[in-house]
């Protein structure tokens, strides 16, 4: 972590408001989703991003992406201004920047094969498929922990676990600096979501990239998350590295959604992991009997 | 209320419940032979990953399954056999005696009616006799006693005024209103934020506290059963992995399922690690 340096991604006072209502002469009321938003990713590191629904973390995500433009502020990525990106300059950020979403069927075309979509944002972008396209996506799966003779498959005929590895491949292809993971973790059930965590971070210490990483549930964040900004009626009302915030939040709302985290109680766990050991010894004890 | 109540046995007892669907290829078991028992008062927890069969279980109970699906085995509930009442009996016990909520109150509601309209004509339904104005005023009452302020002029209010949680807590009045023995609630919580989600599940620990109900609590989520339930139920594909007390499950899980799935919860408050996953990325292929 370079501590000091320019953050890979700075977002200042970003707000976004969308029109409500409409109006006779569409002069509607407005909504402020997201009010005055400043936020940093650095290189390599989590920032996770929490907060109930309606809380604008998800509209965040989406202006840092560039698939919604702001109302005001401004967003640098590797000191450079992105809001006004157009044409091939928004290509090539495109291409830095890629996002994994909560659903991974709805992201991903039933219709194509899964080497089709994994090259698409290549494809997309005009560049070289490195060795193939076969190779290419062979090597992409092995990575995420698919099989890599499944590259001529549908999304349909893989489970939610796997359709959302397919989804990570596609975010990887283009080697993005930063991936925006929108509750990619989600929808999943408790032992495939573990197993994607884990494979999460496993590929950004490979990487070296960095996430933003959108979540509501905060016992995944408190996994995966380095530093973390909660927010709540859009805006950011604390930010702060992962253990500060969980074990000392500032904020009062951050209490209350900290608090309100249903938890199997850890003297639970405790005597948990005693019996299992217990277990162990007693097993290798027959065993070497 | 009931006539055979206080058969001094448990409240509902489950044996041998299959449930399959005829398919071209033979009839696919989607439950299969569970046994389990609620006692009087006792709050039970069926957890389970998605294709578990944990809501099909609970749909059997209501008999309420699709159509097309065959039920065998017995569901006892206070002594009387479920499987053996015709349609007509079963609507009696069905929203009266045994009441359900689902993950998804907007769809349990029906848009065009005010709330109030909704509670009062399913107490209608159950009560013979009992006068709109009667109805009305129970509705108010339940929707009071689910803490939903200025009950009087919101039960005038359609459900699209409601929020997710407040939806939530309609269904629960619409429940209450009928003074149930048991409540199945099947993953109540699991659409609504989490501070939503803690005051849901303390309004159901406050009406088990007040009315005695028996509570059965179909989840994925094994921290919200660890909190709210007594007796834990883990099934997978359809079968019964294991059953025990709640801190049994939790302290000593007998088995390798259950095992995993407690490691792969995500902990607020215990240890960060490698979540321990015993299908590996690779296994997951």
């Amino acid at each position: 972590m370079s501590d000091g340096s320019e953050p890979l991604l700075r977002a200042t006072h970003l707000v976004k408001e969308f029109a409500v209502g409409g109006g006779l002469l569409g002069r509607g009321r407005r909504f402020t989703a997201v009010d005055d938003v400043s936020l940093e990713v650095r290189t390599g590191e989590t920032l996770a991003l929490v907060g109930e629904s309606g809380s604008g973390k998800s509209t965040t995500a989406r202006l840092i992406a560039r698939l919604l433009d702001v109302t005001a502020g401004d967003i640098e990525f590797a000191g450079r201004p992105v809001h006004a990106l157009t044409g091939k300059a928004l290509h090539a950020y495109r291409g830095e920047v890629q996002v994994v979403f909560q659903d991974p069927y709805s992201s991903l075309n039933p219709k194509h094969t899964v080497e089709r979509i994994v090259t698409a944002p290549l494809v997309y972008q005009k560049r070289p498929i490195p060795g193939g396209a076969r190779a290419f996506t062979g090597a992409l799966m092995e990575r995420v922990g698919l099989n890599p003779d499944h590259s001529a498959r549908f999304p349909a005929q893989f489970s939610g676990g796997q359709a959302q590895r397919i989804g990570i491949a596609r975010a990887l292809a283009v080697s993005p600096k930063l991936i925006i993971a929108d509750e990619a973790v989600s929808a999943l059930d408790v032992s495939v979501q573990a197993q994607v965590i884990n494979l999460l971070r496993r590929l950004q210490e490979e990487e070296g990239f960095s996430y933003l990483f959108i979540a509501h549930d905060l016992a995944v964040v408190r996994q995966i998350a380095t530093r973390v900004a909660v927010m709540n009626g859009g805006r950011i009302v604390e930010t702060g590295d992962r253990d500060q915030v969980f074990d000392s939040p500032r904020d009062e709302y951050t209490r209350k959604l900290l608090a309100a985290v249903p938890r199997i109680r850890p003297e639970w766990d405790a005597e948990r992991r005693r019996n299992e050991q217990a277990r162990k010894d007693r097993e290798r004890e027959e065993a070497g009997r | 209320m009931s006539t055979t109540s206080d058969t001094g046995g448990p409240l509902l007892r489950v044996r041998g419940l299959t449930v399959g669907f005829p398919t071209a290829a033979g009839s696919v078991e989607v439950v299969k032979s569970l046994d389990f028992e609620l006692a009087r008062g006792g709050a039970l927890g069926i957890v389970g990953e998605s294709g578990s069969g944990k809501s099909m279980t609970s749909l059997a109970i209501m008999g309420l399954l699709p159509k097309g699906a065959r039920r065998t085995g017995s569901i006892e509930f206070d002594g009387t056999e479920l499987t053996a009442l015709r349609e007509r009996a079963m609507r009696a016990v069905r929203g009266d005696r045994i009441a359900m909520i689902f993950q998804d109150p907007l769809s349990s509601l029906n848009p065009y009616y005010t709330v109030g309209t909704q509670i009062a004509e399913a107490y209608r339904s159950h009560r013979k006799g009992v006068t709109r104005r009667q109805a009305r005023a129970v509705a108010i009452e339940a929707m009071e006693r689910v803490h939903i302020h200025d009950a009087a002029r919101r039960v005038d209010h359609y459900p699209h005024q409601f929020s997710g949680g407040m939806r939530q807590r309609v269904m629960i009045a619409m429940m209450l209103s009928m003074e149930p023995e048991l409540l199945i609630a099947d993953e109540p919580t699991t659409a609504l934020d989490v501070t939503v989600q803690a005051q849901i599940l303390d309004l159901l620990a406050e009406i088990r506290a007040d009315t005695g109900a028996g509570l059965i609590l179909i989840t994925h989520d094994l921290a919200v059963v660890s909190e709210v339930t007594d007796h834990i139920v883990v099934m997978r594909e359809g079968e019964l992995v294991e059953q025990g007390p709640v801190e049994r499950i939790f302290t000593d899980p007998r088995e390798a399922y259950t095992r995993m799935l407690l490691d792969a919860v995500p902990r607020i408050d215990d240890e960060i690690g490698l979540l321990k996953t015993t299908a590996s990325a690779e296994e997951d292929r």
